[in-house]
């Protein structure tokens, strides 16, 4: 089993990300493939390397980095959605990458299921 | 992927992609943006369809205007899914009659069908996104 993984909502305002975060690695844990992980709507914000989080809480940005680094994962932030939001480049957190919806489209023909995190 | 970053429009794979519209346009960036994926996948020639729910309804509703709060109307974005080959639209009655429009209060044309078909079309679906 091959799962698409897509984060639509930014990190500490909402579960989303948490829940994203937790199924992805539980996923990998278990064996799984991750196809991608694609970040749209406000889940761009998940990339910005200037988040940080007081120290007794989780650092969700960091946190992705080094999930992705672990297993190699594809993290991709939309552009369109990042540039409107002001993510970009030189903001981007180690690991993430900025592409097109089309790896959106493309990791959900690719991947057995595609699971969306948000409202 | 053949060349740089772009992704590959052919994959040879034609899935069933549902959009799931739940949200009234413009008070949240959803709307517009599902739209953007709704083009995306057309480009990649997948089996796209578009479901109306909630308050999603009145995305599709005539006589918006929103020049006086600043936002680009959509609205033709709906009408020109039709040359994107995007003719499979679908509004679910029970949401449309509980805000008191009729079939006829849509600037496309669409299939309005009951909560359990709506339930039926989801599950038929390979692929559901939305907002």
């Amino acid at each position: 089993m091959k799962f698409g993984i897509l984060v639509n909502e930014g990190p500490f305002n909402h579960q989303a990300s948490d829940s994203a975060y937790k199924f992805t690695e539980a996923a990998l844990a278990k064996g799984y493939g991750i196809y991608r992980v694609f970040f749209y709507y406000d889940g761009v914000n998940n990339a910005n390397k200037l988040s940080e989080p007081p120290s007794d809480d989780r650092h969700i940005v960091r946190r992705w980095s080094e999930l992705g680094k672990k297993y190699n994962l594809d993290l991709v932030v939309c552009v369109a959605a990042a540039l409107r939001r002001g993510i970009k480049d030189e903001l981007l957190a180690e690991g993430f990458r900025i592409s097109g919806l089309g790896q959106l489209i493309e990791a959900g023909i690719q991947s057995d299921r595609l699971v969306m995190f948000g409202d | 992927m053949s060349q740089g970053d772009e992704p590959s429009f052919e994959t040879g794979v034609v899935k069933k992609f549902l959009y799931l519209n739940r949200k009234a346009p413009y008070g949240t960036v959803y709307a517009l943006e599902v739209l953007e994926m709704v083009l995306i996948s057309a480009a990649f020639e997948q089996d796209v369809h578009l479901a109306f729910v909630d308050d999603g309804v009145y995305q599709i509703r005539k006589g918006q205007d929103t020049k006086s709060v600043e936002m680009k109307s959509f609205l033709p974005t709906y009408r020109a899914l039709e040359g994107y080959d995007i003719e499979k639209l679908y509004v679910e009655k029970e949401s449309m009659e509980e805000r008191g429009l009729t079939s006829g209060d849509f600037v496309v044309p669409v299939e309005v069908i009951d909560r359990a078909a709506m339930g039926s079309l989801i599950d038929s679906m390979d692929v559901v996104l939305g907002g």
